[in-house]
């Protein structure tokens, strides 16, 4: 034990020696958390349209002035021929167009019935889909303005409550989203890396001909990979609660400790990467561009799961983080317990202890 | 005057508070075997750095092949060769590579790349291991061939950073022998290092503690004015005023 | 020149001479190309409802018919209690619970007037937003539908009615894959060419052989230019290869011209790679490269513009975006791949990508001192 105990004394002295190593670690969960918290939302809003209004009458301008209230839209330009429409979308200013058909008010009034098109840029298909979604709800309700107050009979009303997120925040979604990503790939990286850089530069051979065991070793390289991620932790729940106003309305020793779980996991992960690669630039591009976009694919925080196709549904099972999301998600927001969330905390004990077993199955393998 | 090939004068580095080197002031003739000796710390490789135009000095002048320091590093760079403390070539790449590759930035000729690669494979009995990666080489060929790497672009004056670091007496002995071939070629060679008996084979050497030169003459005469029996004495009796450390 | 040919055929013996990085280069994005467009389901389908009947009449059940019939929902579970309705939620059984209450069918018919409620999971806004805006919809279409049967003549129609007609322009049949694959091809070609240069040059700096060229003549732009080219060209390898899956796999043919995708791409890589060589210059082992380049990759990856909308942004928000060469690439790749926009079009971003890379590149050579 006091051997081990000097290992990873050891450990720490390189990793507080190395003062800029230190100070991104630290500051990068801090800097990303706030910028994700506040900036990413997969709402769409302010979106740049332009508007070919052939009727400019008193209707199709009190519709308009409708859409552009709404905080999903920004009428930026009009149009006078679909060509115009079309090179404004070529050059990518704007994202919908609203076509009102001439005689709007004429026929609104005399008929009660007209047209409105709308134009998305279905470029990208899940912009455009909201966003006509969007759309015909302004139109929905500059309607039943017009109706006013003849009362319908027969009518049933709905009453909409939100659940968890009232204002629909995009960070109660994206805290526990980039929670998972940055405990996940900073330790998976971090651990990977220095054991390789151990065997590369040759100092890793040295600590082995000492009586120490090889895995104690390893272990104690982890270590101080540990505590800082507790340190990251508590940042990020702080930031959380006191700068994005994201609750933590569940048990916090439960969601520590969760964290603190899913931060083996990556442990192991890392360590495991470390017994199949030869060079640190192999380690880093496995770890980095080989995990970060599934990460974000394939976690269920950007895109939802059961949306995929079964296979990838099956493969989404095998990324650690998918878990923790639904964890923090669960434990944070929705104030659930273990009794909700011990399915995905026995499959995260699962994988810790499956790429934790590897590493030292493929560690021992190394050495003999 | 023409022959002076190093021409230092009051040359000092400081890093922030500490003065890494602290006015040195010495010149180093063509053809001669320079020893540059000192404890760890004592300022040796800032100095050969700042000499070889890798690091900027502080103060002072300094003159190397003709070239002064501050404004014409890059024509320095065109007349020395550098060998470094810590083993400096590409370990994926063959010895043939490396030759070739060096020789090449240093815009030597094909054909003389050609044949004096023959020439040094020869030489270090490295003929068969041409076409070898360079990691699979012994310690002791690494640092011949780096050596040899050096001064493959025939400089007027090599630098080498303790070139003969953790190899075996028998490997050392045949790499001064390089040494003395490539001097006896003209080549002026600066050299730091740990082992005594090296600098019994400098034609000069100096001795610097703490940033400074103690003591600069032929080792005999190093002898004489220490009244000591070997240059290890006269290094300890020097060395042991060092009030830093390692 | 010469002494640049000299550095080229090293820096490509030294590629060729390490196949696991280089198999990596090429298989990661050819896996991650093929497997995960298929993620980037964003249309809300498959919204799991609870429902919670109190009134269980044939109005309840005509309702709940038209709700599952719609191919939005699917009803995964019928609730007796809020209580069991509220646990669906929580664990996450249901996104949206949808209480009718008792005597529905009866205030309906006789008070003309009953009230829904419905509940959503709002952790996910848009998830909630849409589904709801669906449920709503259907419930006002059944309405409608009882309308109908109630009101037998009407004199006439006093509903006003705003017909809505969309169109769905660059990719009608809403194939979210188009946008995606070369998205994503865009976002491996960054975190590639970023790191490839970055951890390249700081290996040299941690090896020493950086120090061995320091002190030859080589000059400093013929050493960035020797590390430039060949990790230029691979580059330019992978981005063909990620346009061959995309056509191979699914069917994606750029509708604009493949001269312009080049020449924005050759740009592109070049301020990418710049960004490696600048990071490398600030670097002093491979990991202090690795972290700064993991921080910048989020960044620019989730702030691309590819997964979330960047016109959704705060403004300081915004302004970040600006200084993200990604949110340039995935503009331009969706104006030439799927709009079939011209050279004209893409100007702007040409020029800032050709800014990018002239800033990058010259601070990382200014900041390359050969002397400390």
């Amino acid at each position: 034990m006091k051997q081990f105990i000097s290992f990873v004394k050891k450990e720490f002295h390189h990793i507080f020696r190395d003062k800029r190593t230190m100070i991104i670690l630290l500051a990068m969960p801090v800097v990303q958390i706030i910028i994700f918290g506040f900036a990413l939302t997969n709402e769409v809003k302010n979106s740049k349209i332009a508007v070919w209004d052939q009727s400019k009458d008193e209707a199709s301008a009190s519709l308009l002035s409708q859409l552009d209230a709404s905080r999903y839209f920004e009428i930026v330009k009009p149009v006078f021929s679909t060509a115009e429409m079309e090179a404004e979308f070529k050059k990518g200013k704007i994202r919908m167009a609203v076509v009102i058909p001439p005689k709007f008010q004429e026929e609104l009034v005399h008929f009660n019935k007209a047209q409105v098109q709308f134009i998305a840029d279905a470029s990208d298909p899940n912009v455009a889909n909201t966003l006509t979604t969007y759309a015909s709800s302004v139109v929905q309700d500059y309607q039943s303005r017009i109706t006013g107050e003849k009362k319908m009979p027969y009518a049933i009303s709905t009453r909409v409550r939100m659940l968890y997120n009232p204002e629909l925040k995009g960070a109660y979604n994206f805290v526990p989203g980039v929670m998972a990503m940055v405990l996940l790939l900073v330790c998976t990286m971090m651990t990977a890396i220095t054991v390789v850089r151990e065997r590369e530069t040759g100092t890793m051979e040295i600590m082995l001909v000492s009586p120490a065991k090889p895995f104690r070793i390893v272990i104690a390289k982890a270590v101080p990979y540990f505590l800082l991620s507790a340190v990251n932790i508590a940042s990020i729940l702080l930031l959380s609660v006191y700068v994005l106003d994201v609750p933590v309305n569940g048990s916090l020793a439960l969601l520590v400790g969760e964290s603190l779980l899913f931060t083996l996991v990556s442990l192991a992960l890392g360590l495991f990467i470390s017994t199949k690669v030869a060079t640190q630039q192999t380690a880093l591009f496995i770890s980095l561009v080989g995990l970060l976009l599934p990460t974000v694919m394939l976690s269920g925080f950007m895109f939802p799961i059961e949306n995929m196709p079964p296979p990838l549904q099956a493969v989404s099972h095998a990324v650690p983080a998918r878990w923790f999301y639904n964890i923090v998600r669960s434990v944070m927001i929705k104030g659930t317990g273990l009794e909700v969330v011990w399915k995905d905390t026995l499959i995260l004990v699962g994988m810790f202890l499956f790429f934790g077993g590897l590493a030292i199955k493929n560690f021992k393998i190394r050495l003999s | 005057m023409v022959d002076k090939v190093i021409i230092a004068d009051k040359l000092t580095k400081r890093f922030g508070d500490f003065t890494a080197v602290d006015g040195i002031s010495f010149d180093v003739s063509q053809g001669e075997i320079f020893g540059f000796l000192g404890a760890n710390g004592a300022g040796k490789t800032t100095a050969m750095r700042m000499l070889s135009g890798l690091s900027m000095p502080t103060s002072g002048k300094a003159m190397v092949a003709g070239y002064d320091v501050y404004k014409e590093n890059e024509k320095i760079k065109r007349n020395i060769g550098y060998m470094s403390q810590k083993f400096s070539l590409y370990e994926d790449l063959t010895v043939r590579e490396n030759i070739r590759f060096y020789a090449g930035i240093y815009g030597k000729s094909n054909a003389f790349i050609k044949e004096k690669t023959e020439l040094v494979l020869k030489q270090l009995h490295l003929t068969s291991e041409a076409d070898k990666l360079v990691k699979s080489l012994p310690l002791g060929w690494k640092q011949k061939l780096a050596f040899s790497v050096a001064i493959f672009h025939e400089p007027k004056l090599v630098f080498l950073d303790e070139p003969t670091g953790g190899v075996d007496p028998v490997t050392r002995r045949e790499f001064w022998n390089l040494i003395y071939e490539a001097a006896a070629e003209g080549i002026t060679v600066f050299v730091t290092t740990h082992y005594m008996d090296e600098a019994e084979y400098c034609n000069r050497v100096s001795i610097m503690v703490d940033g400074r030169i103690d003591a600069l003459d032929t080792p005999a005469q190093l002898k004489k004015t220490f009244a000591a029996q070997s240059m290890d004495e006269v290094f300890l009796k020097l060395a042991r005023k060092a009030v830093r450390g390692e | 020149m010469r002494v640049l040919r000299f550095l080229l055929q090293k820096e490509f013996r030294q590629i060729f001479r390490d196949p696991s990085i280089l198999r990596l280069i090429f298989i990661m994005p050819v896996i991650q190309l093929v497997f995960l467009p298929f993620a980037a389901d964003y249309e809300v389908r498959n919204i799991k409802l609870a429902l919670l009947d109190r009134d269980h009449s044939a109005y309840s059940r005509a309702l709940v018919n038209k709700i599952t019939a719609s191919g939005y929902f699917m009803l995964t579970a019928n609730c007796v209690s809020f209580q069991e309705a509220r646990a669906a939620i929580e664990t996450d059984k249901a996104d949206i619970i949808l209480d009718i209450p008792p005597a529905f069918e009866k205030e309906i018919v006789k008070e003309t007037e009953a009230t829904l409620s419905m509940s959503v999971n709002a952790i996910n806004g848009v998830k909630a937003g849409l589904g709801s805006a669906y449920l709503q919809r259907i419930i006002m279409d059944f309405n409608q539908d009882i309308r109908t049967e109630w009101i037998q003549f009407p004199r006439f129609d006093q509903d006003t009615r705003i017909a809505v007609t969309f169109s769905n322009w660059f990719n009608t049949s809403m194939n979210y894959k188009v946008f995606m694959v070369p998205g994503i091809l865009v976002l491996l070609l960054t975190m590639i060419g970023a790191n490839l240069t970055a951890i390249n040059i700081v290996r040299e700096k941690e090896i020493g052989t950086i120090e061995q060229i320091n002190v030859t003549p080589v000059q400093k732009s013929h050493f960035i230019l020797g590390k430039l080219i060949p990790f230029w060209i691979l580059g330019l390898l992978v981005f063909t290869l990620g346009l061959g899956i995309a056509r191979l796999f699914y069917g994606i043919i750029p509708a604009g011209s493949l001269v312009t995708l080049y020449a924005f791409a050759a740009v592109y890589l070049l301020a990418v790679l710049g960004l490696g060589l600048l990071i490398s210059t600030y670097a002093e082992n491979q990991q202090q490269a690795m972290l700064i380049s993991f921080f910048l990759m989020m960044i620019f990856i989730l702030m691309g513009g590819l997964y979330t909308s960047i016109d959704s942004m705060p403004d300081w928000a915004k302004a970040i975006t600006k200084a993200n060469p990604v949110s340039y690439f995935i503009d331009v790749i969706r104006m030439l791949v799927l709009k079939g926009s011209g050279f004209g079009d893409i100007g702007y971003q040409l020029g800032i990508i050709t800014g990018f890379a002239l800033v990058l590149n010259g601070w990382a050579v200014l900041n390359y001192h050969k002397r400390s």
